[in-house]
């Protein structure tokens, strides 16, 4: 059992790096981007070319992904979410829905539906820890996307332009009397978020398919950790995205596989009945 | 009260309605292609459920992203009485929208306390956790799902032809605009617009919120429910991934917020776009399998978000001489 | 028997003590005033009256029904009304509607409710602007809508919370001619307000607070002269 906590373990920090980077946007721009799971979905076939064609191990190709991802975060920004500002938030929501439909329609389009994997990478084999066996990658993926939370958390919190962020999300008329350049904050978040996405996207590859409706798995987990954990709280959405991670693997080993999705869902149920913002959540 | 029936039958909105009506009505005398036929039909349930999501979504202001889940129920609960007790479908389908209320008011307790994305992300979270259920319970078809039985009896609401279920679609999405249209008006249409404004001063002027906010949920699951034993007898087949489908639920939403979100109208004119174009475009190219149809029906949703954001419904009301 | 009785009315706030045995009666009829310097604890207590905030200890009785521990709703229903500091109209429906859902409260007949609250409007003189919406209102316009509102639903006691703030002296003395035709139409009024001109006018009787306590209690020209009430406003360096 100690196998199906670890394995969940590094799971959830996968999921809690997705959330994250989803809870970013979300809590600073108050924008639910529908597109963010297929934001994934863009960042591993990056890595799967760049290792097909080009020989590069998914770690490198990280770095890549990033920037390819930071992009396209700056252009939904530029082009779909900025001019939408003053509509209802409905709208900006379902624009991004419809992004994510065209974004997974032209991986759909261009990259066929299969399923793709990386054969051996730098990283396949796995890792003994004690009794417990864990694939090497996922280990590797996990530490990872926990380095990358911990950068994240201390540009929020530890820095000046972190302040800024947290002003915007706190207040947005506060922070843009004070002079802070909202704009440019939300351009940044979004690129902030996607280069996040695209990191561990990136990463992914190393063990888990790719084809294009990806996205939605991961996409609707990050969700309902950032809810879980509370809108604009990211130690939330990342204790919430290890806490799914885990619950996952125990019901799959407890229980039954194809439980493994509503128990998730129901301890969400729960953690909302008793905490109706979400475990941290202020608003 | 007279001059005010009067005014409610010479009003610009009835004339439409007439208009639409006479159309509907004319339509199958003049097109005998079943497609076109089916567009109309899919035309008329989703308008129909963009409308009974909007007493919630709309007048009531909490957006639900789960209201496929009262659809399945309907039409799993017609479909299981069908079998199991050989009840035909005129008690299935308001017994569905029965059970689909019963559900709304149990899940409507804990949910309707949630504040906005909260409240959207558990509704979410009921559609999946209905979905695994459906999938692991076998005595209810399972992941393979349940078929309607082929009949063609007026008794059993099952027709070989698909002729008598464009009428009854007809008449159902008649009522059900007109129910929507009662609600508007009626002092349940104001309070829960007052909620939807602010709750806690509508709460001081004596709204009962919670008691509204309920009716809302418990009427909007009802009229989704009976719609939801329609299409089971109209597709003729239910699983769980079509039923509980978190697409499907989104669909709805879109249809909406396309179309005019809080007015009466706006769901309608949303499925009037939305759902031709994305046969259409289903049609014309989507057989390939190549996925542009899919992929224009995406850029179509982005397009009509950057330019139309308070929906279709804008452009009428541009053009309307004075308020309604 | 008062109208209202609001007797040792205690809110802690964790350590702070906002309002401290606070006691007083209204009785039918009556225009009473409440005033204090900032933070006396005045709001605090309007929330606990109005059953907007539960009071941590004591009583507060309309026509001798405990209101502490009641919805919102129910004591509108018992006839208890207030108006917002800040006014907090349903923006996206016109003034006619927003007037209708106090309306609807007595008249559930939408029809009727609609003629109540155009009767309503034209009592205080929104008569003309019933199709407007009320987020386009200027703040003095909002604040005449939430009256309005209040007063739809035929409350026998109003609460009315700073309603004279921001407003100009030519809509304060519309205001004041209002408040005056709204009290001999038979409703008891009890308000809060930092605008002295305006509350002289009209309180039968003035309660002071200060630090949450009440201090004083008594028409306005013996509140005025009282010099625990003239400490409480100029005697003490205090924060702004």
């Amino acid at each position: 059992m100690l196998e199906a906590v670890a394995t969940g373990l590094f799971n959830g920090l996968i999921y809690a790096a997705v959330a994250v980077g989803l809870a970013l946007i979300w809590g600073i721009t108050d924008v639910i981007n529908f597109a963010h799971g297929d934001f994934l979905m863009l960042a591993m076939y990056v890595a799967y070319w760049l290792f097909t064609l080009g020989h590069v191990d998914p770690t490198l190709s990280a770095p890549v992904a990033a920037c390819v991802l930071g992009f396209v975060g700056f252009a939904a920004y530029a082009l779909i979410i900025r001019p939408l500002q003053r509509a209802p938030p409905m709208i900006v929501i379902l624009a991004t829905f419809g992004l994510g439909l065209v974004l997974r329609q032209l991986a759909f389009i261009a990259f066929s539906p299969d399923y793709r994997n990386l054969p051996d990478t730098w990283l396949s084999g796995s890792i003994r820890l004690g009794e417990i066996s864990l694939g090497r990658p996922q280990v590797v993926t996990g530490v990872v996307a926990l380095a990358m939370i911990v950068v994240l958390f201390k540009l929020v919190y530890g820095t000046r332009w972190g302040r800024a962020l947290q002003a915007v999300a706190e207040d947005r008329l506060a922070a843009s009397l004070v002079g802070i350049p909202c704009d440019r904050v939300n351009a940044q978040v979004w690129m902030l978020g996607s280069a996040a996405v695209g990191v561990t996207g990136a990463l992914l590859t190393s063990f888990f398919y790719v084809f294009p409706s990806v996205g939605a798995v991961f996409g609707l987990l990050a969700f309902v950790a950032v809810a879980m954990g509370g809108f604009g709280a990211l130690p939330g959405a990342f204790l919430s995205g290890v806490l799914i991670g885990i619950v996952e693997a125990l019901t799959g080993y407890l229980v039954e596989p194809a439980y493994k999705t509503a128990s998730i869902f129901l301890i969400f149920l729960l953690v909302l009945w008793y905490r109706p913002r979400g475990l941290f959540g202020r608003w | 009260m007279r001059a005010a029936r009067r005014a409610i039958v010479r009003s610009p909105g009835a004339r439409v309605v007439a208009v639409v009506a006479l159309a509907l009505a004319a339509f199958p005398f003049a097109v005998a292609d079943t497609f076109y036929r089916q567009i109309v039909v899919m035309t008329l349930m989703y308008g129909a459920l963009g409308a009974a999501w909007n007493l919630v979504g709309g007048f009531l202001g909490r957006v639900s992203f789960g209201h496929a889940v009262f659809l399945g129920l309907g039409a799993y609960t017609t479909l299981l009485l069908l079998h199991n007790l050989a009840l035909s479908p005129w008690f299935g389908i308001p017994a569905g929208g029965l059970i689909a209320a019963v559900t709304a008011f149990i899940v409507g307790r804990p949910t309707l306390r949630l504040t906005g994305h909260y409240f959207a992300m558990a509704t979410i979270a009921v559609l999946a956790v209905a979905h695994v259920l459906m999938v692991n319970w076998s005595w209810a078809g399972g992941a393979v799902g349940l078929e309607a039985p082929i009949a063609n009896s007026v008794w059993l609401l099952l027709f070989r032809s698909r002729a008598p279920y464009y009428w009854i679609a007809a008449v159902l999405a008649l009522l059900t605009l007109w129910a929507t249209y009662a609600l508007a008006r009626s002092k349940a249409g104001y309070y829960w617009r007052a909620i939807n404004g602010d709750e806690a001063a509508a709460r001081s002027l004596g709204v009962p919120a919670e008691r509204y906010k309920m009716l809302a949920f418990v009427l909007s699951a009802a009229i989704t429910g009976i719609w939801g034993g329609f299409y089971a007898i109209y597709v003729g087949f239910v699983d769980p991934d079509s039923a509980f489908s978190l697409t499907l639920s989104i669909q709805i939403v879109l249809v909406t917020i396309l179309g005019g979100v809080g007015t009466i109208g706006g769901p309608w004119l949303g499925a009037a776009l939305l759902v031709p174009l994305a046969e259409g475009m289903r049609v014309a190219m989507g057989g390939s399998g190549r996925g542009f149809d899919l992929l224009l029906y995406g850029l179509a949703i982005v397009l009509v978000s950057l330019f139309l954001p308070r929906g279709l419904i804008t452009l009428r009301l541009r053009r309307a001489a004075a308020p309604g | 028997m008062p109208l209202l009785q609001v007797d040792k009315l205690t809110k802690r706030f964790d350590g702070l003590v906002a309002n401290r045995d606070v006691s007083f009666a209204v009785d039918a009829g009556e225009i009473v005033g409440i005033i204090g310097p900032n933070g006396a604890g005045k709001s605090t207590l309007f929330n606990c009256v109005a059953g907007h905030d539960t009071p941590t200890s004591g009583s507060v009785a309309l026509s001798g029904a405990e209101l502490v521990g009641r919805a919102p709703e129910a004591i509108a229903d018992l006839g208890l009304m207030r108006t917002w500091q800040i006014p907090r109209c349903f923006t996206a429906m016109s003034v006619l509607e927003n007037t209708m859902v106090g309306t609807l409260l007595r008249c559930p007949d939408p029809a009727n409710a609609r003629t109540e609250a155009q009767r309503v409007l034209d009592a205080v003189g929104l008569g003309k602007r019933g199709a407007a919406r009320a987020g386009n209102l200027n703040l003095a316009g909002q604040k005449r809508v939430d009256l309005a509102r209040a007063l739809a639903t035929s409350p026998k006691i109003l609460l009315l919370d700073e309603v004279a703030g921001g407003l100009n002296p030519a809509e304060a003395r519309e205001l004041v001619a209002i408040l005056r035709a709204v009290h001999a139409g038979g409703i008891t009024l009890v308000i809060v307000e930092h605008v002295l001109e305006v509350l002289m006018q009209l309180a039968h009787r003035v309660l002071v607070l200060d630090f949450g306590e009440l201090i004083a209690s008594g028409s306005p020209e013996e509140v005025v002269r009282n010099p625990a009430v003239i400490e409480a406003y100029l005697g003490r360096k205090r924060d702004a």
